[in-house]
Formats: C-alpha cells, sequence, structure tokens
C-alpha cells in the first residue's frame, strides 16, 4: 500500500494563516505606506492576492500587487533543462524606496529566493525587501530566511511539500506528499 | 508530446505542431524583457554563441545578437568577408575550429540549401538555421505565426496567402510548414514562373489573381521581390509585376473585410508592396520585428537547456 497524503493545513487553517501573515505584514513594517506584495509564479501570485484582500479589509487600503518569474534566473537551466513554461512577470512600478515582501508558498532550499532577490535588482533599489512565505519545511542550501512564516514543519527530503490554491487546484490546502506516491 | 526541442533548430518541416507551439508560448514571457528598463535576464550566463552570417543581413543578424544579449550570452559576429572564408577555408573547417574555442551554439546564415543541417550533423555544438539558401528560415516563420497568433488569438482554420517569389523564397517554406502545422489554411498568389512546379504537394491553395487571393484572405504575407529576378527574366519588368501582383491601398478597399498585411523585410515600396500598405493601419511588419527578438530568445532558451536525458534524471530532486 503506498503511503497516504497528510494534509497539513486544510481550507480553513490556510485562510487564518494568510490572515495572520496580512497581520504580521503591516506590523513588520508600521502600516501599508510604500508596500508592493511580489508573489513569485505561480501559486505565490494567488496568495499575495490573498493577503492583498486580507490587508484591504483589515485597513481599507489597496496595497499594489506585483508577479514574478524566476525561472530565467534559476542556475540550473543547463542541468534540469528549460522549464516548459515561463510565467509572466508584472512589476509595472518603480521599486525605488519601496517596501516590497515577498510571497512565496514553500520555503525550501533557498535558491528560489536567490533567483527573486537578483531579478528585483534589475528593477530597481527597494528601501527593504522581506520575505513571507506560507510554509518552511527547512533543508535551506543557502543562506536565506523567512520574515513571516505561515507554518513551518519537518519533513523528509524526499517528500514533497504541495500548496493547493483554490483558483488553480480547485481547492486550498498544504498537504505532504510521499515520495512514491504517484510514481 | 513532445516539449523539448532536441539540439538544433534546422526548419519548421521536422517540427512537430506541439514543439512550434512550445517555442510560441516561450516566446511570450521574452516579449516582457524587452520591455523593462533593464532588457537583461541571466538565463544564458556564461554561454558562447558564435553568429556566422555568410549572406547579407541586417534584420536577422541584429535580432539574434540582441536575443542573445538579452539573455546574457557572449556572442561572437563571424562573417564571410575579412574572415578565413575568403582564403577559402571550408564551412566545416571554420565550425570546427570555432569550436575548439569552446562555443555553445552557432547561429548560421548561409546561401547554400542545407548548410545548416551540414553543419548540424558534424558539430557537437547547437545549431540554429538563420536561413539556408531557398530552404528554409525557421525563426522568420516563428515570429510570423507569433505575430499571426497575437492578431487573431488563435491560428486554426485562418486563411493566410503568402504572395510573390515562393520559389526562390526560403520564408514561403518555412511558412507554408508552420502555418500548415497549426492548422492554418494556406494559399500562395504570383506569376507562375516565381511558383514551385511541386506547389500542389505542399497542400495549399493556389491563386493566379491578386484580386482573388485578397477576396480569400485574412491576412497577406507579401514576399520580397529580389530585383536580379527580373535580370534572370523571371518577370518582364518591375512596373509590370507592380501592376499585376502589387498589393496595393485600392485593392486592400475593394475587399469586403480587412486584411492583415505582414512582410518579412527588407522592402521595395513601389514594387511587390505600395507604401501607404506597408506603412498603414492593416500593417503589423513592426510587430514582426518586435516579435523576432522575442521568438529568437525562446529558440535559444530551449536549446540551450535542451538535454532532456538531464532534465527527466533531475526533475524528482528539483524545487518546485
Amino acid at each position: 500500500m503506498p503511503p497516504k497524503n497528510s494534509v497539513v493545513l486544510d481550507a480553513r487553517a490556510v485562510d487564518r494563516t494568510l490572515k495572520r501573515m496580512a497581520d504580521e505584514i503591516i506590523e513588520l513594517h508600521n502600516g501599508t505606506d510604500d508596500l508592493i506584495l511580489v508573489g513569485i509564479q505561480r501559486r505565490g501570485v494567488q496568495l499575495a492576492t490573498r493577503i492583498v484582500e486580507a490587508i484591504r479589509e483589515r485597513e481599507k487600503v489597496e496595497v499594489p500587487r506585483g508577479a514574478l518569474d524566476i525561472t530565467l534566473y534559476r542556475d540550473d537551466l543547463q542541468t534540469v533543462g528549460p522549464r516548459p513554461v515561463v510565467g509572466p512577470t508584472d512589476l509595472p512600478w518603480n521599486l525605488e524606496g519601496k517596501h516590497v515582501v515577498i510571497i512565496d508558498d514553500v520555503l525550501y532550499t533557498g535558491r528560489t529566493v536567490r533567483a527573486a532577490l537578483d531579478e528585483l535588482a534589475d528593477f530597481g533599489r527597494p528601501a527593504r525587501i522581506a520575505l513571507a512565505v506560507l510554509v518552511d519545511r527547512g533543508g535551506r542550501e543557502l543562506p536565506i530566511h523567512a520574515d513571516i512564516v505561515g507554518k513551518k514543519i519537518e519533513v523528509s527530503p524526499t517528500d514533497r511539500v504541495d500548496v493547493l490554491v483554490d483558483e488553480l487546484d480547485g481547492k486550498d490546502a498544504v498537504v505532504v506528499v510521499p515520495r512514491d506516491e504517484g510514481a | 508530446m513532445t516539449r523539448t526541442l532536441g539540439k538544433d533548430l534546422l526548419g519548421l518541416e521536422p517540427l512537430s505542431t506541439e514543439q512550434i507551439r512550445l517555442i510560441l508560448d516561450t516566446a511570450e514571457p521574452f516579449k516582457e524583457v524587452s520591455e523593462r528598463q533593464i532588457k537583461k535576464v541571466p538565463a544564458l550566463r556564461g554561454m558562447t554563441i558564435v553568429n556566422l552570417f555568410f549572406e547579407a543581413s541586417t534584420r536577422t543578424r541584429i535580432s539574434f545578437e540582441f536575443a542573445e544579449k538579452r539573455l546574457s550570452a557572449d556572442t561572437v559576429n563571424v562573417g564571410s568577408s575579412g574572415s578565413s572564408v575568403q582564403k577559402g577555408e571550408t564551412l566545416v573547417d571554420t565550425a570546427r575550429n570555432l569550436e575548439a574555442m569552446r562555443i555553445n551554439m552557432v547561429v548560421i546564415r548561409h546561401s547554400a540549401s542545407g548548410a545548416a543541417h551540414f553543419l548540424a550533423d558534424r558539430i557537437e555544438s547547437n545549431v540554429i538555421n538563420a536561413g539556408d539558401g531557398t530552404h528554409e528560415h525557421p525563426t522568420q516563420g516563428l515570429l510570423d505565426l507569433l505575430t499571426l497568433r497575437d492578431h487573431f488569438r488563435t491560428l486554426e482554420g485562418r486563411r493566410v496567402c503568402i504572395v510573390g517569389d515562393v520559389l526562390h523564397s526560403r520564408v514561403a517554406r518555412s511558412n507554408i510548414w508552420g502555418l500548415t502545422k497549426m492548422g492554418v489554411e494556406v494559399a500562395v498568389c504570383g506569376p507562375r514562373s516565381l511558383l514551385p512546379k511541386d506547389i500542389g504537394e505542399f497542400g495549399v491553395r493556389v491563386f493566379k489573381r491578386i484580386d482573388e487571393a485578397i477576396e480569400w484572405a485574412e491576412a497577406l504575407n507579401v514576399l520580397r521581390l529580389q530585383l536580379e529576378r527580373m535580370q534572370a527574366g523571371y518577370i518582364p519588368s518591375l512596373r509590370e509585376y507592380n501592376r499585376v501582383f502589387g498589393v496595393t491601398r485600392e485593392r486592400l478597399e475593394r475587399a469586403d473585410h480587412e486584411v492583415l498585411i505582414m512582410h518579412p523585410g527588407p522592402m521595395n515600396r513601389g514594387v511587390e508592396i505600395d507604401s501607404d500598405v506597408a506603412d498603414g493601419e492593416q500593417s503589423v511588419i513592426l510587430d514582426q520585428v518586435t516579435n523576432g527578438v522575442a521568438v529568437r530568445m525562446a529558440v535559444l532558451y530551449l536549446l540551450a537547456g535542451g538535454r532532456p536525458d538531464l532534465a527527466d534524471a533531475a526533475k524528482g530532486g528539483s524545487e518546485r
């Protein structure tokens, strides 16, 4: 019998967690002035949109939401081959002096964040860049940490952590998938 | 389903519909890179690309060079004049010498049909055909497809007519193969003397009169009439050609629908196309040039990582 998937966060827990992250983002920046949320393609973008909604409900302000596809900044093109589809990058603002919060679904090796920092640098020089992730699964390969973490979990390096979002997957959840599953 | 391109891009004839769609889809995000203030991403950092242009070219050579530089590759340009080619060095020797300097890719333009294939079989580096004789010009075909898709949203079932010197045109061949693979209905229109004798085997419609072609088509791809064709006796005179096959405003206005106008350049204004058509509202000729950079970035990017064996092995271990 194959090992079972385990649900770490269900839809209600995801919602609660994102709202708490929204509060922490406002706290960390003493408000919403000059704040820009940048979601990393793909699921970071949906999560960023949810956090923007949560901030709107709480603070009655609309925080800009950008999108970043880091595919072209990866350091492993030669070994893993090109990603089939490079998603859109959408950062139509001057980042000079802004407080940018990178939003991603899972923080693992840190290589995605490293690429995102490189890419942001090509768009301008923000006053500050913070990192907020829904799940921190450990296993860092670079000196990178998140400022805001939705849920910290310990999983084996062979497991996969999937973040599902309603817009793309039909439901919200965080699931740990053992390696053999679906192989 | 093929999600990679393999080692080389030699033509559109050998590609599958999925491979063509992969290139067009990959080109989309690259359009945005060229709109950035810093028009550069590090995807091909450390790769060395040689542009071997044995035939005159402005647009294609510069477009490739921009594409390479915007992906952070290091580039070297080699032309036939001022290089060892003038001293009689063979194509293979030139390429092998370059390869001995540890290059990664060769972009080649050559007057001999099949030159790119010939090279691809003999060197390890990726080879991209930037036009070989009267055979193929695949990146032009791809940028034409991308421009059509931008305009019409979908390609399936659209009607495109290629007008002019189809016989000598590598652009026409790449277009015919690319368009038909993407489900576009294709026609050609031109003087009998400038259509291939075996045109029936391409599965395209043939119009004898330009007015019929305009009536039928949603887009015209107007080919450059090479002026030396007149000396060779293919057409009586340029004025005669313009009178019978020239794409003019009067002709377009007689049609009951709008017709998109494309041209691979360089144009002979007043011969195959009139100035007010080339500069008119239905013209997407400059969009083609913009899309050329994005399509070439996509091809370079896909070929650079085109090691499916490694890609499959590494998939499990990679993040996300």
